[in-house]
């Protein structure tokens, strides 16, 4: 008989094969879908996989976006993931990258048409601001009347959809767009655009904050004391407590960093490659961060690899819909494979799978 | 700010990348859409009019498109990517695609583009759309005569031009025939999503309302007003024949497929030049889905009449005396809309209460 035995320790071995095996599985499962849709499930495979970076035509341009799309993916994973690994489970952060975006833009655009220095960095600094204020509502409300992060932190990503589209519509239109909605684009406004640092090469300043936060939250975690009380918070409460760590402290620290990042998050986004607020602004970059932060395994290290990983099924996916007809569900389908297998496998990691009867103790 | 505009076509013998061999194609048409193309609306016609370029030219056109694009950097990317491989014309199909299409149009200057619902041009940028408005006044009278509680329910997605168009139009028309009339609108803030729109649906049925109006692309509210008996809906972009002949009674039916072929083979020609095209009942953009049997024959009759008059350029849905909601005047008696003003409409006309979300 087969039966599955609690490991004393999580293996190391596992922690390392989950997320490799997991995407072995969903590229063979997934082949099999492509192949069920009439797609030669190599060709799907390798379009999806392969050829954002190396196809000679496209690769010039994807390689770029490759960094583009994951730069906010990792800034906010990083911030979810210091939560989640005291247990501070904040899953709005839709809402606080949307705050962050909407506080930053409107900063900037109080002061146009001003061609200062200053601009971008203010818009940086309110726009952090933005998602840290968001983030502190469920925040204080857990700490101080002792309500769920979860539901708060995701009831309010509505409330921020919402006072985005007003916004949109309203406050921040641009008097010059003929009624329409949304706002002045930030493209054309040089002291407020968040371009490309070397062009033609991705690299925003978003992308360097992504980097930076993934250095951070890797010496927090590791070599700082507060790092320490973190993983302690998440792993052992009660140990914590007995040790001294004050939990409502650490819930301030948690939620206000994930709130901080994913404004910043918000606002390099709206400056750079979105352009502008508008009612759709934000395209679920705060709920898809959850699943890199689970599918990098709470590790800064894991999650630039999964941010990175899941930007290649993006846009991979993008050119396998325009090269080979597949539906744009089979790609979600894809992704939401991934997920799939990683917390499939990762029962490995804490358990041990023994072939065999039971040994008596 | 999303949706609508896409299609785009083109042609092209470059080979696509990724080995498939281009072979003779001519023409390579690229097709972003904001909806998954079995929506039902408003992306579903938009593939049909893709299709009909495929059965149209034959071999000669191949063509690409994507589905589901949301709106802002994603789309930019996108529309970047279909140019890359080797697209001649790409339709951009929604009014949130506009300044990535203007964008990344800037950057193939031998790629034609055009984007639908939008206002901006460019040398090798088109915009294109249909006057729905006018379909909206068959509605709108079919609405007001019909409706026994005198409450008529609006769906209705972004607080834009276009949709606010719909709202009045449809309002006039019905307060022409039924001085009673009241309109509840309710802003969706989504082109597509069947659980908010029935949502929607069902919160206008409780409070009254025995018409749906909507500007949203999917059918749920028609399967709401079905499940509630005694309520009419139109279909909207797309026939939605299904919910025929009650509660769906008529329809406004975007047809593309004649712009989408002249446009191809525009490019085809190598005479594609860059244009305004805002089409309604009379060119065909914009088509009235069969009115069915729930309608009394007389309304049918007066309703067939006005599409008439509309189609031959003979009455104007916007025609004074007409007021806006602040109660100043807009038009005065006999005066026409401009289109400048339809184009940028950001007000009620009198008579709608409530406030356009701002």
């Amino acid at each position: 008989m087969i039966r599955l035995e609690k490991r004393p320790q999580p293996s190391r071995l596992w922690t390392i094969l989950a997320p490799i095996l997991a995407v072995l599985l969903t590229m063979f499962v997934g082949g099999l879908l492509f192949a069920a849709l009439g797609a030669n499930p190599f060709e799907a495979i390798r379009t999806i996989f392969w050829d954002p970076i190396f196809n000679a035509q496209f690769a010039s341009f994807t390689r770029p976006q490759l960094l583009v799309k994951a730069a906010p993916l990792i800034l906010i994973a990083i911030g979810l993931s210091i939560g989640f690994r005291a247990g501070i489970w904040n899953i709005g952060a839709e809402g606080q990258y949307i705050m962050g975006a909407i506080c930053g833009a409107a900063a900037g655009l109080a002061l146009y048409p001003s061609e200062s220095v200053l601009i971008f960095p203010a818009m940086v600094i309110a726009g952090a601001f933005g998602g840290w204020v968001w983030a502190m509502i469920p925040a204080i409300l857990k700490t101080r009347v002792g309500t769920n992060e979860i539901l708060v932190s995701l009831m309010l990503v509505y409330v921020a959809e919402t006072i985005l589209g007003s916004v949109a519509t309203g406050l921040l239109r641009n008097p010059e767009g003929r009624g329409f909605p949304g706002s002045r684009n930030f493209k054309q406004w040089d002291a407020a655009h968040n371009a490309e640092i070397f062009a033609g090469t991705g690299m925003h300043w978003g992308v360097v904050f992504a980097f930076i936060a993934v250095i951070g939250a890797y010496v927090l975690l590791t070599r700082h004391i507060l790092g320490y009380n973190i993983r302690l918070t998440g792993e052992a409460p009660r140990a914590a407590r007995f040790s001294g760590v004050r939990p409502a402290r650490i819930v301030l620290i948690c939620l206000g960093l994930s709130g901080l990042l994913a404004g910043m998050a918000g606002l390099f986004e709206v400056t750079g490659p979105a352009g502008q607020i508008s009612i759709d602004f934000n395209s679920g970059y705060g709920f898809t961060a959850i699943i890199v932060a689970f599918l990098g395994r709470l590790n800064p290290i894991g999650i630039l690899l999964a941010g990175l990983l899941m930007a290649l099924t993006y846009i991979g996916g993008e050119l396998a819909q325009l090269m080979l007809g597949v539906p744009g569900a089979s790609i979600q389908l894809f992704q939401g494979m991934l997920l799939f297998f990683l917390l499939g496998v990762d029962v490995f990691t804490n358990y041990r799978l023994r072939i065999g009867r039971r040994e008596i103790a | 700010m999303k949706r609508r505009t896409l299609l785009s076509t083109a042609a092209l013998a470059l080979t696509l990348g990724f080995g498939t061999a281009a072979a003779a194609q001519d023409v390579t048409a690229g097709f972003i859409y904001v909806g998954p193309i079995g929506d039902g609306g408003w992306t579903y016609e938009h593939d049909k009019g893709r299709l009909a370029v495929e059965d149209a030219f034959g071999d000669k056109v191949k063509t690409i498109y994507q589905e589901s694009v949301p709106e802002g950097a994603d789309s930019e990317r996108a529309i970047t990517q279909m140019a890359l491989s080797g697209a001649d014309i790409i339709f951009t199909t929604s009014f949130g695609y506009m300044d990535p299409t203007v964008s990344v149009a800037a950057k193939f200057p031998n790629v034609k583009f055009e984007h639908a619902t939008g206002y901006k041009t460019a040398d090798n940028v088109s915009v294109y759309s249909a006057r729905f408005y006018e379909g909206r006044a068959i509605q709108g009278h079919i609405a007001g005569s019909m409706t026994k509680t005198n409450k008529i329910g609006y769906i209705a997605s972004y607080p834009i031009p276009e949709v606010i168009r719909g709202i009045n139009s449809a309002y006039i028309h019905a307060k022409k025939v039924n001085p009673d009339v009241e309109f509840s609108v309710i802003w969706a803030f989504t082109w597509f999503d069947p659980a908010k729109e029935a949502d929607a649906a069902r919160a206008l049925i409780e409070n009254g309302a025995d018409v749906i109006l909507q500007h949203t692309d999917s059918t749920a509210p028609q399967a709401a007003a079905a499940d509630a008996g005694n309520v009419i809906t139109f279909g909207q972009a797309s026939d939605m024949g299904d919910y025929a002949p009650m509660p769906r009674v008529s329809s406004i039916i975007d047809n593309w497929a004649p712009y989408y072929i002249d446009r191809v083979q525009a490019v085809m020609d190598g005479t594609w030049e860059s244009k305004d095209t805002w089409d309604g009942i009379g060119p065909g953009m914009v088509g009235i889905g069969e009115i069915s049997d729930a309608v009394p024959a007389e309304v049918k009759e007066q309703a067939l009449a006005l599409k008439d008059a509309i189609a031959a350029g003979d009455y104007h849905p916007f025609t004074g005396p007409l007021n806006k909601a602040d109660g100043s005047v807009w038009l005065a008696d006999g005066e026409v809309a401009d289109d400048g003003t339809l184009l940028g409409m950001d007000f009620y006309v009198e008579g709608i209460t409530g406030d356009i979300p701002k």
